[in-house]
């Protein structure tokens, strides 16, 4: 059944944690495009941009040069045309307070970045999963809470 | 006398598509590969008739048709889940099947094939959904929440929550709570 490729987003700085993040995608049956911003301000400039193509979900790794992954937060959440976006947090152990306190800044999800291949490739096949069914079930987003 | 014959047939399907689609005035691009990409949305009568001048050639519109089932899968359960009324006292599989007249396996795995997902995954993301909607309304305790989304205990449905969403129902409403109001907007 053809369908629309879902499309992702992530920012990060760290190339290696990027490359590990697109093998992991293509490794999932899941028809994914996939595109990659290396610090918040480049990923800032490209969503402010009017006109340009809107991810279906942003992976924000919360340390990045220029421009932290919680301010780009802030700044989607603020923006009409972004508003709407589906934010997954991409990052390093965080305490549960932590977590928490992004989910009240408006993340929808809160991904602590494994260390193996496996894991990743599952975590991501949830969240793109989960993600999509909000996109095309008709939830309400503002319940789309998801801690991994 | 007999003829010996040689063609081409996606050339044939191509030709056939092209007439029957022109012949209905539909405009249209053929993409090759089964596929065609109309100029814009196809009125009821107009994709019935389309129907059954294909169905003459052995040609039939697949997607449409699946696509439409899964759509009619996924309301089903989300019509039940979401109403007031008591679930039904029949498992969910024999209810989808007898609502939308399909064996279960066949609805199974047609969804399964197209959602990313189970249909025995997609009802628990509904519930849990539906437990948020409750959760956030802050109008039910986790216990009436639990009987009335048929769990068998509230242990049962804060471990499916837990599962689910990765946080326990508590956490849940308590963010909710704090968040400012327009932070994520309804689309």
């Amino acid at each position: 059944m053809s369908k629309e490729p879902i499309k992702v987003l992530l920012a990060d700085d760290d190339e290696d944690d990027r490359n590990f993040f697109r093998d992991a995608l293509e490794e999932l049956k899941m028809d994914t495009r996939v595109t990659f911003k290396n610090d918040g301000r480049q990923l800032m400039q490209h969503l402010e941009e009017p006109g340009s193509e809107l991810p279906h979900i942003i992976f924000l790794d919360l340390n990045m040069p220029l421009k932290s992954g919680l301010q780009c937060l802030k700044e989607i959440r603020e923006n009409p045309r972004l508003r709407q976006l589906t934010v997954a947090i991409y990052s390093t152990s965080a305490s549960e307070e932590n977590i928490e306190e992004t989910f009240v800044k408006g993340a929808n999800v809160y991904i602590r970045k494994p260390n193996d291949f496996a894991t990743l490739k599952k975590v991501l096949h949830d969240v793109i999963m989960m993600s999509w069914q909000y996109q095309t079930s008709g939830l309400n987003k503002e319940n789309f809470l998801f801690s991994t | 006398m007999k003829l010996s014959v040689k063609y081409d047939i996606s050339v044939t399907c191509r030709r056939v598509l092209q007439d029957q689609l022109e012949k209905l005035r539909i405009p249209h691009v053929i993409n090759g590969l089964g596929e065609v990409t109309l100029q814009e949305s196809l009125p009821p009568l107009k994709q019935q008739a389309l129907i059954e001048a294909l169905k003459e050639y052995g040609i039939e519109l697949v997607t449409d048709q699946k696509a439409a089932l899964v759509q009619k899968i996924k309301d089903t359960i989300i019509d039940l889940i979401h109403s007031e009324e008591d679930l039904p006292n029949v498992t969910m599989s024999v209810y989808l099947s007898e609502q939308l007249n399909h064996s279960y396996s066949y609805l199974s795995s047609l969804f399964s094939e197209s959602c990313y997902t189970s249909i025995e995954n997609f009802i628990i993301l509904q519930k849990i959904e539906r437990a948020k909607q409750m959760l956030a309304a802050n109008e039910y305790t986790l216990t009436q929440i639990s009987y009335l989304l048929n769990y068998s205990s509230v242990a049962h449905l804060s471990h499916q929550f837990k599962k689910t969403t990765g946080l326990t129902p508590s956490a849940f409403q308590r963010i909710i709570k704090k968040r400012t109001p327009n932070v994520v907007s309804t689309v």
